[in-house]
């Protein structure tokens, strides 16, 4: 009947109407929730930073800035802080995480990962013997990434004021002419993928760090994924859209990508890439895989008649093996991820506000 | 009768007074006392101006009051003497509906057919015999048809039907039952049946569409119907593989379903039927009502596994009633949906949910505009307690023991989801909207978010939510444009126990259940509290423990079980006792590592106690629904009577205001180890914890001067720990609050959120 479909359509403009607003700063202090990567973060970002250095003017908040010289030759930009416990894990450490996390950003932007500068803040004390190991991991990492570490920073702190070692590091690339992704490119229909396991590497320093008394063979997936994203970009030009689900994992950078495009992410359980070990580990701590991060992961739109090629130039990569399928862009319901379970049930897949807690009773 | 005695009167109707032939009713009276004048309804109730002798007009006002019709609850009845204006005797009319903006009268429930409209259907002679439509003012859907306000044909999904001339000539006689009945309908111009099997293209309508349906059933296949509030799935209860085929489709494996009988003979012939039970089944709410069920009744085994009780109802539309009269059979009508799901209700969608489930479908071209689930009481110790309040509930306000300072929108918890709107003195509960992480009741969330405060003209002037940060109501909230409060979620309980009572004064809840929220950052459950509707004040709480794994530790009894057993008997014993369960020695370990760890939650929760105990018992290790493991500890410990119980003295005890069942833990596993029966060891438990709370509720109560104690949260539903705490409490002089009428699981919170938010002044 007529009334009650546009009485349905109605109400699902007020849903999007809703999810569609930022997230309102209403605490007084900072929390570990608003670095946890979930909406207490994304508040947090908005209500200070944005409004502070841009005014309020909320464009999408990409991981890394474009930027246009005068010759028309366009720049990517980012930076990010490190601050990891243990520093070494199975699968890499602090080093190598502080040379990949930004070439990554780089990478997703479209742009071809190039120069790096690195800032070290080190707690008085700190071992000589661990911070060359730690600078030979990131000269490995650059050299294999293909970037110069062009100039740095070091600082020294007083004991206790820091703990151990922070390194941040920024990055430029070039974007090649006629290269453009972006979340207005965005259709139903497109495809979501993968390009491998998630959860790796989130794991890997739960279980280094002792959070769980298990053995198990989780190692990190720290890896630049400059040549993957090549390789990904020449076999599908048509490619949208690009996220490297670090912290929050999966579910964030979906629910990043439903809220900037405005359009529903609808993924498919069963197709979600995951080590049997890291399935066991996560089902023992209780920890919902989707929300774990990666450091070697990008997830990619692209459109459906390039879905195929893309596959096959992620798997035709080494850390690209496991790529796969794992959702499409519908229109509706808008802006919002949902999972399709494996016995065929809607579950809303939302991005958190702090850390995980149950909410079952 | 001369002048003097004659007189002119406004008589303003309020209370659920449309909808339910009181306009008709208004008129048989006023005619027949000879009194002229008119009656009509607007957004307020039923306005009436009668003119003529005094005495006339003081019998109809008595009427009114003690004579109403069946479904109209009049709440008040406000009289405003007038000018006479000399008006003929005998001059009295029925204006039509003022359309004036929202509107304070309750929408009627949706009720069970009546003996009329039954009558006609079984008649062979009747125009509606054999119709599966039928209804009258006494009867039929309500809040499910409602798109808006005031209630008038044109504003429910009957609208697209046009009545033919003979239903016209109903609707418009004021001395015909179906006078203004809005869903009105005749087998010439109302709603059809329509079949349609999942491997023919071709739908059947009409009578042709029933036979079909009970031939696919009568012969073992599964059938999804389309209700009053949703669909139903149907199968043959009696057949086992037909229900066991339906488990698996549904992917539910062990939550029970619910069973339709013809009558309350035959209901009588698979339970146990005490008089309260008896009243609630042929009530005109038509709930599922649980009661325990006979040995030997004629029932599949996959009804409902493992439980001593069965959820039976009795028809309630007379789509039921031709169903289960051609059946003859108890037929299973469980919720058309997959396990865990919010039940269909739009046809597309039905359509495309259900039809992997299903053999066929039995629909109707009547749209539903409010999914609205079967309501579930249960009947112990003569007493009726409701855990899910919806069709034949909702929308029935309830009253506010106060006057409102501000209209309040309440969204409630996160399972078993309801939302409320309060204002002035009365507070509308939602029908039952279901588990908030799932898309579509996501969306039923959100259509009863804005159709309800419209329906009841509640423009909010707060917002209040639990406090939860992950809860996707607390998220909706925090994003709202309005003022917002955070209620904890025990004292949102406890405030709905004293909405349900009628009282303000502050008393002592003792809130247990699975999980809520707590201000310190914990997760309470096992909690007593002073409060009022101004604040709460945690006075008395269980002994924390981990949650091993968080969320695993729900789903995964087994973890609870082992923190209570390595407080009780130590970390050794207790992965000895896990591997004996057939636990593998890598994942105890790591589990009991897991309870040492600050990264695994701390709770207070009753409802987790509960789940350990029962694990402990040789329960299961792994739960399928909300509540399962405690469950069935409790129907185990029911087939003991409290007598014959162990007593566990001084087993469980308290010091500084918490409460530690440590040593009743270990008396329990050196019971279990020398063979005494699991049953009297649970019963066992029951008691000791059940003695343990009404010792620490008496004491905490005195000190605070308290006289009135609240029982409320989910572990509530527990008859057997309730009859022991209450018993005890009375005993001891207290004054005990237990509900009734809104559930004591989180289906009850959104009542409390709105009381406590509409008490606080700005």
């Amino acid at each position: 009947m007529t009334t009650t479909d546009d009485r349905h359509a109605e109400v699902l403009d007020r849903i999007e109407a809703f999810r569609r607003r930022r997230p309102r700063l209403t605490d007084d202090l900072v929390t570990l929730a608003h670095g946890a990567g979930g909406k207490a973060s994304a508040a947090l970002v908005d209500a200070v930073f944005v409004e502070a250095f841009s005014g309020g003017d909320h464009g999408p908040l990409a991981d890394a800035a474009t930027l246009t010289l005068p010759t028309g030759e366009r720049l990517a930009f980012t930076t990010d802080s490190f601050v990891v416990q243990p520093r070494r894990f199975p699968g890499g450490s602090i080093g190598h995480l502080a040379v990949h996390g930004t070439v990554n950003d780089l990478a997703v932007s479209g742009a071809t990962p190039t120069w790096l500068s690195v800032a070290f803040v080190i707690e008085e004390g700190f071992p000589i013997a661990e911070l060359r190991e730690i600078a030979a991991d990131m000269a490995q990492a650059a050299a294999a990434a293909g970037v110069r570490l062009v100039t740095g920073d070091t600082k020294v702190v007083g004991k206790g004021a820091a703990d151990g070692l922070y390194i941040t590091t920024a990055g430029v690339g070039m974007i090649p002419a006629g290269r453009h992704l972006g979340p207005e490119l965005v259709r139903p229909g497109d495809v979501v993928l993968l390009s491998g396991n998630m959860a790796d590497h989130g794991m890997a320093v739960m279980l280094a760090r002792g959070d769980l008394m298990l053995d198990a063979d989780i190692r990190s997936d720290t890896a630049s994924l400059g040549q993957l994203v090549d390789a990904l970009l020449t076999a599908a030009p048509s490619t949208r859209w690009m996220r490297d689900p670090t912290r929050g994992g999966v579910a964030t950078v979906c629910n990043e990508l439903a809220r900037d495009t405005n359009r529903g992410v609808v993924l498919d359980e069963a197709l979600l890439p995951i080590a049997p070990a890291v399935v066991g580990a996560c089902d023992l701590l209780g920890i919902d895989p989707l929300y774990v991060a990666n450091e070697g992961k990008v997830v990619a739109v692209v459109a459906p008649h390039e879905a195929d090629a893309a596959l096959a130039a992620m798997r035709s990569n080494p850390i690209g093996a496991q790529a796969a399928r794992i959702g499409e862009i519908v229109a509706e319901p808008q802006a919002i991820v949902v999972l399709l379970t494996s016995f065929g049930g809607t579950r809303i897949v939302d991005m958190l506000v702090g850390d995980p807690l149950p909410r079952i009773c | 009768m001369g002048t003097a005695s004659t007189t002119r009167e406004r008589l303003r109707v309020t209370g659920t007074v449309q909808g339910v032939g009181f306009r008709p009713f208004v008129y048989r009276h006023a005619v027949a006392l000879g009194l002229a004048g008119y009656v009509l309804n607007d957004s307020a109730g039923v306005l009436i101006e009668v003119e003529g002798p005094a005495e006339a007009v003081a019998e109809l006002t008595r009427l009114l009051i003690e004579d109403a019709p069946p479904l109209a609850r009049v709440t008040g009845v406000a009289t405003e003497r007038l000018q006479t204006s000399g008006t003929t005797v005998g001059a009295f009319h029925i204006v039509e509906s003022q359309h004036s903006g929202s509107a304070d009268v309750p929408i009627s429930i949706d009720t069970a057919t009546c003996a009329d409209c039954l009558a006609e259907i079984d008649d062979p002679d009747d125009r509606r015999h054999g119709y599966a439509f039928t209804n009258c003012t006494n009867c039929g859907p309500r809040y499910t048809i409602v798109l808006g306000v005031p209630y008038d044909r044109p504003a429910t999904t009957m609208a697209g039907f046009a009545m033919c001339s003979r239903c016209r000539a109903e609707y418009e006689d004021p001395g015909d039952r179906r006078f203004h009945a809005q869903p009105n309908a005749c087998p010439t111009c109302g709603p059809q049946l329509i079949w349609r099997t999942t491997v023919a293209t071709d739908a059947l309508s009409g009578p042709g569409a029933l036979d079909a349906a009970l031939d696919a059933i009568t012969s073992g296949r599964i059938v999804a119907m389309k209700g009053v509030g949703g669909y139903h799935l149907v199968a043959d209860a009696t057949d086992q593989q037909a229900v066991a085929e339906l488990r698996r489709r549904k992917a539910r494996d062990d939550k029970p379903f619910a069973v339709m009988v013809s009558s309350l003979a035959a209901a009588r012939r698979l339970c146990r039927i005490d008089d309260s039970a008896a009243a609630a089944l042929t009530s005109i709410r038509r709930p599922i009502v649980l009661a325990p069920r006979l040995d030997g009744a004629i029932l599949a085994e996959g009804v409902a596994p493992g439980l001593p009780e069965i959820g039976l109802m009795l028809p309630y539309s007379p789509l039921h009633h031709l169903l289960l009269a051609g059946a003859a059979r108890p037929l299973i009508m469980t919720s058309g949906n997959l396990s865990d799901e919010p039940i269909a209700h739009h046809d597309d969608d039905a359509v495309s949910r259900l039809t992997p489930l299903v053999d066929g479908l039995l629909q109707h071209d009547r749209p539903i505009h409010i999914r609205c689930d079967d309501s579930v009481v249960r009947a112990t110790g003569g007493r009726i307690q409701v855990l899910r309040r919806s069709r034949g509930f909702a929308p029935e306000p309830l009253r506010l023991p106060f006057e409102a300072h501000r209209s309040v929108l309440a969204v409630g918890a996160e399972l078993k989801s309801t939302i409320s709107v309060a204002k002035r003195d009365w507070v509308v509960p939602s029908h039952h909207i279901g588990d908030l992480e799932h898309l579509a009741t996501y969306r039923s969330f959100m259509q009863a978010i804005d159709h309800l405060p419209r329906l009841y003209g509640v423009v909010p002037d707060i917002i209040a939510h639990d406090m939860h940060p992950e809860y996707l109501s607390s998220k909706w909230a925090a994003q709202a444009d309005l003022p917002t409060v955070a209620v904890q979620h025990h004292h949102a309980h406890v405030a709905a126990c004293m909405v349900e009572h009628g009282r303000t004064e502050p008393v002592l809840g003792i809130a247990y259940d699975g999980l809520g929220y707590g201000p310190d950052g914990t997760l309470w459950g096992g909690e007593m509290l002073v409060a009022d509707f101004v604040s709460s004040c945690r006075v008395a709480h269980l002994h924390p423990v981990r949650m091993p794994g968080g969320v695993a530790a729900i789903r995964e009894p087994w973890r609870m079980a082992a923190m209570w057993a390595v407080a009780a008997v130590g970390s050794e014993a207790a992965q000895r006792r896990l591997v004996d369960r057939g636990i593998d020695s890598v994942t105890a370990t790591a589990v009991l590592d897991l309870g040492e760890r600050p990264s695994s939650p701390v709770t207070t929760s009753a409802g987790r106690l509960f789940d350990a105990v029962a694990t402990l018992l040789g329960g299961r290790r792994r739960v399928t629904y909300e509540a399962q493991a405690a469950i069935e500890l409790e129907a185990l410990a029911r087939t003991v009577e409290r007598g014959d119980a162990p007593r566990y003295d001084g087993c469980m005890t308290f010091e500084d205001s918490v409460l530690d069942p440590t040593a009743l833990i270990a008396a329990l596993l050196a019971d279990l180890d020398s063979g005494v029966d699991r049953a009297l060891i649970a019963a066992g438990f029951h008691e000791a914890f059940g003695r343990a709370t009404v010792a620490l509720a008496a004491t905490t109560a005195a000190e605070h001067h308290i006289d009135t104690v609240a029982l409320t949260g989910g572990v509530f539903q527990n008859a057997r720990l309730t009859e022991i705490v209450e018993s005890g409490l009375r005993d001891r002089g207290f004054d005990v609050l237990v509900h009734a009428t809104i559930p004591p699981n989180d289906g009850g919170i959104s009542v409390g959120q709105a009381a406590v938010a509409a008490f606080t002044q700005q």
